[in-house]
């Protein structure tokens, strides 16, 4: 049972993973944001020159910019900043043991039916095992198409032109508060680069490569799909990610070159004390395809607009989120779509679901540039409540300059009914598996987009979160 | 033991839950097993209401009076448990339920059945309802079809008969099943109906119907009338002709 496991029984060595207690600063920098921890990370990495000033660069206008005061309620945060440690080196993230994790997340993973070595891993007390296998043989493949999927330290090292030509061009630092500290402090995440023509079937899954660097609280992704290319990554899963961290803010960079085919799907559930702010766009050329996909479940607060600025003529652009907001929970979700050229189309679907005392927030923009005849955009956001206290609100924002272009927007709010209730109840369903059913339902235009392994664990969820809406 | 009743209403007074009007007014019926059932009425008479209060609809106060399924006062029960005991009611009004295939609709339902722990087999499940829309006359394309959504009147009155011979009540309800089907159709589910009830003789039908013709199909060995609340009137199927050639007239006078 795991409740006995010790750090031997997962085969770790005990004297490198040793426990470490709140009071012994090794490996950590200091509490709190500030040049000595932005030089100190930047050493650790051994980073060229130009890494280390682009960090400090984006320290100072991180300091400069004021806290956002739209969005969600951020005005506890500061008080978090000041206390997280903005590095923590890898091995440190070893250190709790499966005691430490509390039991409700421990009964998730046994009903959701995840493997124990993954709980693990899930819980960051454990070491990926099993897709070590997978990972390699994939690997081989990538290698001989000229696939680069590597850990952003390593692309920073072993790519360093690609890698230069395109980070920060896509989100640049002075972008917004969080991106700016993301770029001075920036730890963890992808470098992917596809190169011309290369299609691939197998989607390149984040999960395979945790094992190198756990996911890290400032994790940083640049993507190039090169011209021609068509590609599917995969970030995140469906369980909930136990932390002790109560601050997540990543930035993902993808440059879609003309006529690649790109998707990125990240599906995350936060534990509930987390702020979770994430800026995340693609800069999508000529002819070329981004989509977003992108479920959030989980955390306190979730700021997060995927966006798609359609550069080149015939871009087209698709935002597809879905939202969950338990007890006490914002989602402050949505997407930007910016038609900068002729011809391009784009579309928001955003489903939400709120339960109990959750709020879900749709933010959106959609923004059409003076020349960008022909553009199409098409925003559908969908909020579902479950109780009469669950709320949702609606900001579309959208700013057209180009006439001969086509908008449309489509808001629905509806609530769970009770002669909906009622009639799956009188087929033998119990409340919960009825309430269930119904969510499923309303998230099935995206869910079913989602790779299969996805769709059942989201599945699961859902029903689990439904027993807890009943009485 | 075809003398104990499946059903036995009596004396049942019930209202809406939130507001104070009553709605039925005494009812007393009883339903012998595997027979079948007719209650014809005129619109706003409280048949719907009375179908609804035998499945447990939580909007509907019983307020007076019993009603005993197998012998046990259901009056508690929950609607999920009536229909694992065996109670089934075809909506006068279905609901739509998007995203949901009638396919998944099904399976859940039929796996809710299963015994803690048990696991419906998807093999025997998938066999069965292609025999079951075979049987009703429709194509197997429907089972991916979101449950009621975009559905033709006559489309949603098919599925839940689709749902009645995947589910084998023990006692079915129809609330105006027929009304909606073209005379082809209403021939196709009759003769589904009367094929359900040739595998389980045991199954009691209660038919809720304006019209004779369903009645012609699905031959009735009791009729009943309801007017404002009460039921005034129970026969044989003559009854039903008789309404058919005079109208319900003659019982508005009758004391409410
Ligand atoms: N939820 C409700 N709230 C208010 N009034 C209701 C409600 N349900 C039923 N009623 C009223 O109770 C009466 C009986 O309704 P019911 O639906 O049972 O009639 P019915 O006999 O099925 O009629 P029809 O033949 O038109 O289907 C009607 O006057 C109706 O308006
Ligand atoms: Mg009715």
């Amino acid at each position: 049972m795991p409740q006995n496991d010790t750090i031997q029984d997962l085969g770790l060595d005990e004297y490198q993973y040793h426990f470490i207690t709140e009071d012994e600063p090794v490996f950590r920098s200091g509490r709190g944001l500030n040049e000595k921890v932005v030089r100190e990370i930047s050493a650790q990495k051994d980073e060229p020159e130009w890494m280390l000033e682009f960090r400090l660069k984006a320290l100072e206008i991180y300091n400069a910019k004021p806290m956002p005061t739209w969005g969600g309620d951020l005005s506890n945060l500061e008080n978090v900043l000041d206390e997280i440690y903005f590095y923590v080196r890898p091995q440190e993230k070893m250190e709790r043991s499966w005691d430490d994790v509390p039991p409700n997340i421990k009964e998730t993973f046994e009903r959701l039916g995840i493997p124990e070595a993954e709980q693990k891993v899930l819980a960051g007390v454990g070491a990926q095992y099993e897709s070590e296998m997978v990972y390699h043989s994939l690997k081989k493949e990538w290698d001989e198409k000229g696939v680069i999927f590597d850990s952003i330290e390593d692309g920073l090292k072993n790519h360093p032109e690609l890698f230069r030509e395109h980070f920060g061009t896509v989100i640049p630092s002075a972008d917004n508060k969080f991106s700016a500290m993301n770029s001075a402090v920036w730890s963890g995440g992808s470098f992917v680069y596809i190169p011309k023509g290369v299609e691939l079937d197998t989607p390149l899954q984040a999960y395979f490569r945790v094992n190198q660097e756990q996911m890290g609280q400032f994790e940083r992704t640049l993507i190039i799909a090169d011209e021609g290319s068509k590609a599917h990554y995969i970030e995140g899963c469906t369980a909930p990610v136990y932390s002790t961290e109560s601050f997540h803010s990543g930035v993902i960079e993808i440059v879609v070159k003309p006529g690649a085919h790109f998707r990125y799907t990240t599906i995350q559930n936060w534990s509930n004390n987390m702020y979770n702010l994430v800026t995340q766009r693609a800069l999508v050329h000529e002819n070329a395809t981004m989509e977003w996909l992108d479920g959030n479940l989980g955390s306190k607060l979730t700021m997060k607009y995927p966006s798609c600025y359609l550069m080149g003529e015939g871009a087209h652009g698709s935002i597809l989120s879905i939202a969950y907001s338990g007890d006490g929970q914002h989602q402050d979700t949505g997407g930007k779509v910016i038609h900068a050229a002729p011809n391009t189309t784009s579309q928001i679907v955003s489903k939400s679901i709120s339960k109990g005392t959750g709020r879900s927030t749709y933010r959106g923009l959609c923004q059409v540039h003076e020349g960008a005849i022909n553009s199409k955009s098409n925003v559908e956001c969908d909020a579902l409540l479950i109780n009469d206290t669950s709320r949702t609100d609606t900001y579309p924002y959208i700013e057209i300059e180009e006439k001969k272009s086509n908008i449309g927007h489509e808001a629905t709010v509806s609530k769970v009914g009770d002669e909906q209730l009622f009639y799956l109840m009188s087929r033998g369903m119990d409340e919960a598996e009825a309430m269930a059913l119904i969510v499923r339902g309303f998230i099935e235009p995206i869910a079913k987009l989602l790779p299969l392994e996805y769709a059942v664990e989201l599945n699961r969820l859902i029903e689990l979160e439904m027993e807890g809406s009943v009485g | 033991m075809s003398d104990t009743p499946i059903l036995s209403i009596r004396d049942v007074h019930a209202k809406v839950a939130d507001e104070d009007t009553e709605i039925l007014h005494g009812v007393d019926l009883e339903l012998g097993k595997g027979e079948i059932h007719a209650i014809m009425g005129p619109n706003g008479s409280g048949k719907s209401t009375l179908a609804k209060i035998l499945a447990g609809h939580p909007g509907y106060e019983v307020t007076a009076g019993s009603i005993t399924y197998k012998g046990e006062d259901i009056l508690e029960a929950e609607p999920d448990e009536r229909s694992k005991a065996g109670i089934f009611l075809a909506f006068q009004y279905p609901v739509e339920i998007p995203g949901v295939s009638i396919a998944n609709f099904l399976r859940t339902a039929l796996q809710s059945r299963e015994e803690e722990g048990g696991e419906l087999d998807l093999f025997d499940f998938q066999d069965e309802l292609l025999a079951r829309m075979e049987l009703l006359g429709m194509d197997a394309s429907f089972a991916e079809r979101p449950v009621n959504d975009g559905f033709s009147g006559g489309e949603k009155k098919r599925n839940e008969i689709l749902q009645m011979a995947m589910l084998r009540p023990e006692l079915a309800l129809m609330d105006e099943t027929d009304s909606g089907l073209d005379i082809d159709a209403l021939q196709v589910v009759a003769d589904g109906v009367n094929k359900l009830h040739q595998e389980n003789p045991d199954m009691t039908v209660l038919i809720i119907t304006h019209y004779q013709r369903l009645l012609n199909y699905l031959k009735p060995h009791f009729v009943h009338v309801m007017v404002k609340g009460k039921l005034v009137r129970s026969g044989g199927p003559e009854v039903a002709e008789e309404l058919e050639a005079r109208g319900y007239e003659e019982f508005k006078t009758v004391e409410a």
